[in-house]
């Protein structure tokens, strides 16, 4: 079999194609540290327990989405049975620092946000370009 | 199962042409992400004149789309045979006008990344959601069968049974894919020169006349450049039937004319004035309209004298004449005209801006494309069949690309001739070449 | 038991459609989002237009200050890609069929606003294949969903007012005076008066009937027989744009 060492080659090549992901970073001795967020200093709570928002404050919003555009409602009353505006800017944006808290995190994880920002306004943006 | 490898093999004419339309999506898909990002403000479009050119191409191509029932009704439903050999030509031109017409609408939305929504939230009571339905089945519909029966052509065996069913159930569908696209315009209750209950009946006329005389020229085409003939009989039924839609296409022209003119409602009539008669609103639509108006009085003679509709360089003259004023009654009239004047009273001029026709020439360029393609795929199987000379794992191998040129030479070769001589040599190069 | 191939794709695909046809059964005998309140206490609100008032004060834009203001609407050079939620037209272009030559000249130069009518029976609903447009039960407002809009200006070619624009760039960049409390559009969706319906829900009034300085615009609930907005309609003749259409517009213009 001539083309035994093509095969061979071709492989070893097409699986570090594959995984480079995984190790560029190791090779490229880019620190991997998991990244460092500023908390809001008002509050120690968030709407819902922050486990809970970790796995799925994807899916709070979007249920708030629903709530607020579709039926009409706006207030939310939390586990602790606090209540609040259901509104991204108003609410989770009067204590979160988009860049300093929501960036870093999506950044360091790689989610890219759907296009939530073309729209809602950011009020530590609006601040700092008005400075 | 595509019998794509079909259309991978072609003589330099066909390359050349596959390439110049590469090369024109390629231009048109960078002017499309330009669009993307920038937003429709690339178009000429406006808050008055909110549909344009896209939209036009896209109502335009429906009726295309939709005439492939006029060779497909004859033959199957009434065993008119001489339409044999068009039908699976009508077939695909009809999947690629679909498909036309369904980029044509991509490309005019906002939001196309949200194209989804409409089988998220369907939402009954809009016509809308109905054509895209009606759409997307009728492109399933046709891909199912001309796949089917392209390949049971190639095998030499009757299509299964239910292929039958299929392609009477697409008669119908082709009716109603055309009556949703007028109903879209039909049923709104603010835009009076759309508010007419002949809007889906004009839309099937003009469909019937333009799509089969496009279908006429793709046939003489397709004899200059590889012999391969439909028959003298096909061309001139269809002939006929274009003749017949013509004139009830401009029959139902007289008759809004008539009751708009008539009846003197402003409302009625200024469409007419700015369309043909010349008004006051200046809009850029009345060369058009005249156009459009001189090249179907044109072409109706052409039509309707038999000796003329008989002799093939004025029948092609004559398809292009409806073809080219059609496009401009659907594709450009219809669409922008029922938005001037707005409902305020303005006349605002709608003028595609280069990128916007650059994109509109990148989806027609995929048309063409895919037509290309299709036929290629169709003539190498049916050609297959036809000619007996070359061994049959040659034409296999080569996608029938050689039973194309010794069919373009002559018509009947006997073994041992030059053509056939022509042809082995053909046949032992592509094997050194292999 | 044995079984062909082709006996088994043809139970299966039979399955297939029955299952996804019980899906087709739920969408369609989905309830209509059920009423919170009784018939008796849905609202359908409205507007009138006192022309006579707002002629009062001339050159006045003040309302369509306060709209844009309020819900970031921008501002474009070019009439092709203007924004407009509430805008003035001479009185004449909006009821052109009611012209006469005859008429005092006035009206045909007056400035009258214009906006959504947020009709009773509206045909940009009924065209939206995807729901971003809805007319709700509650207080009858046409309301808008920007997360959901395709952008295919169906809306816009079915209203026969001319009371829809599309965003046809981006219109960040041309917003004059940004409020942070609400949101802005992005290009390639259709937007409109709603009614201020985020105001409404603070108990507030619309941002144009607020700062009207002639109080030009009465704003309620047109199902309540005891609010102004009713009493104002029995007392005086009130116009609406193309009534005969059956859309039933609920802006009515006092003259």
């Amino acid at each position: 079999m001539r083309d035994r060492l093509w095969i061979i080659a071709s492989l070893f090549l097409f699986v570090g194609f594959v995984t480079y992901p995984v190790w560029h970073a190791l090779v490229a001795h880019v620190p991997s540290r998991p990244p460092s967020l500023v908390l809001p200093a008002n509050e120690k709570q968030c709407v819902a327990p922050v486990s809970y928002m970790r796995a799925s404050h994807m899916k709070l919003l979007l249920d708030w989405r629903q709530q607020v555009v579709r039926e009409d409602k706006s207030k939310y009353v939390a586990f602790n049975g606090k209540v609040y505006d259901m509104s991204l800017t108003r609410t989770c944006l009067k204590c979160h620092d988009r860049q300093k808290f929501c960036v870093r995190c999506h950044d360091y994880a790689g989610v890219r946000t759907p296009y939530c920002w073309n729209c809602h306004l950011d009020p530590g943006q609006i601040k700092r370009s008005a400075r | 199962m595509f019998m794509l490898e079909k259309a991978m093999v072609g003589g330099r004419r066909y390359w050349i042409w596959v390439g110049a339309l590469l090369a024109v999506i390629a231009i048109a898909f960078g002017f499309y992400l330009h669009q993307l990002s920038y937003g429709l403000g690339l178009t000429g479009m406006s808050r008055d004149v909110s549909w344009g050119l896209y939209i036009g191409q896209f109502t335009f191509m429906v009726g295309v789309a939709a005439s492939a029932v006029m060779v497909v009704l004859p033959y199957y439903l009434h065993s008119h045979k001489e339409f044999a050999r068009m039908t699976i030509l009508g077939e695909f031109l009809a999947v690629a006008s679909v498909t036309m017409c369904m980029l044509f609408v991509m490309i005019d939305m906002g939001k196309p990344m949200r194209l989804f929504n409409i089988f998220l939230y369907p939402q009954f009571h809009s016509v809308m959601f109905w054509d895209v339905v009606a759409l997307s089945g009728y492109l399933v519909l046709n891909i199912t069968i001309t796949l089917v029966t392209l390949h049971a052509e190639q095998q030499d065996v009757h299509p299964p049974g239910w292929i039958k069913l299929v392609i009477l159930l697409s008669i119908p569908w082709a009716i109603s894919i055309h009556t949703v696209t007028g109903f879209l315009y039909a049923g709104l209750p603010g835009r009076m020169a759309w508010r007419t209950a002949i809007m889906a009946p004009r839309f099937l006329a003009s469909a019937f006349a333009a799509g089969p005389a496009l279908l006429i020229l793709l046939c003489f085409l397709l004899r200059r450049q590889t012999g391969f003939d439909v028959g003298r009989k096909a061309i001139h039924g269809l002939a006929v039937i274009v003749t017949y839609a013509m004139v009830i296409n401009v029959f139902f022209i007289a008759m809004e004319f008539f009751t708009a003119m008539y009846s003197r409602v402003p409302g009625l009539t200024e469409d007419f004035q700015d369309l043909y008669l010349g008004t006051v609103s200046h809009t850029s639509l009345l060369p058009w309209g005249r156009s459009s108006m001189i090249l179907m009085a044109a072409a109706l003679v052409l039509l309707l004298v038999p000796a003329l509709r008989r002799n093939e360089k004025t029948l092609a003259v004559a398809c292009a004449l409806v073809f080219s004023s059609l496009w401009i009654d659907k594709g450009v009239c219809m669409v922008v005209g029922g938005f001037i004047p707005s409902p305020l009273g303005t006349a605002t001029r709608y003028v595609p801006t280069v990128p916007e026709v650059i994109i509109t020439l990148g989806v027609w360029a995929v048309g063409a494309l895919m037509v290309t393609v299709f036929y290629k795929i169709a003539l190498s199987v049916e050609i297959a069949k036809e000619t007996s000379y070359v061994p049959a794992y040659e034409f296999a191998r080569t996608g029938g690309a050689i039973g194309l040129q010794a069919h373009a030479s002559s018509s009947v070769v006997a073994p041992g001739s030059s053509a056939t001589g022509q042809a082995k040599e053909e046949v032992s190069e592509r094997g050194k070449q292999e | 038991m044995k079984i062909t191939r082709k006996e088994f794709l043809k139970i299966s695909g039979a399955c297939l459609v029955a299952l996804s046809g019980k899906n087709v059964l739920a969408v369609l005998d989905s309830p209509v989002k059920s009423q919170t309140s009784s018939p008796s206490a849905r609202k359908q609100l409205g507007m009138i237009v006192d022309t006579r008032k707002c002629a009062k004060a001339k050159g006045c834009t003040k309302c369509i200050e306060a709209c844009n203001k309020a819900h970031n609407v921008p501002s474009f050079q070019d009439p092709a890609h203007q924004i407009k939620w509430i805008w003035e037209r001479p009185f004449v272009d909006l009821f052109s069929s009611y012209e006469t030559q005859y008429m005092e000249t006035s009206l045909k130069e007056e400035s009258t606003p214009v906006l959504c009518n947020h009709c009773d029976n509206p045909p940009c609903v009924r065209v939206c294949p995807t729901g971003a447009t809805w007319k709700r039960e509650e207080d009858g407002i046409v309301m808008m969903d920007w997360h959901r809009c395709i952008g295919c200006r169906y809306c816009m070619a079915a209203c026969p007012y001319g009371a829809r624009s599309f965003n046809w760039v981006d219109p960040r960049p041309h917003i004059e005076n940004l409020n942070p409390d609400f949101p802005t559009r992005t290009r390639g969706v259709v937007e409109k008066c709603t009614f201020c319906s985020e105001r409404l829900v603070k108990g507030q009034l619309p941002a144009c009937v607020e700062v009207c300085p002639e109080k030009a615009l009465v704003f309620g609930d047109l199902n309540d027989p005891k609010s102004e907005i009713r009493q104002m309609l029995a007392k005086d003749y009130t116009l609406r744009r193309r009534p005969e259409l059956g859309t039933g517009p609920n802006v009515f213009y006092l003259v």
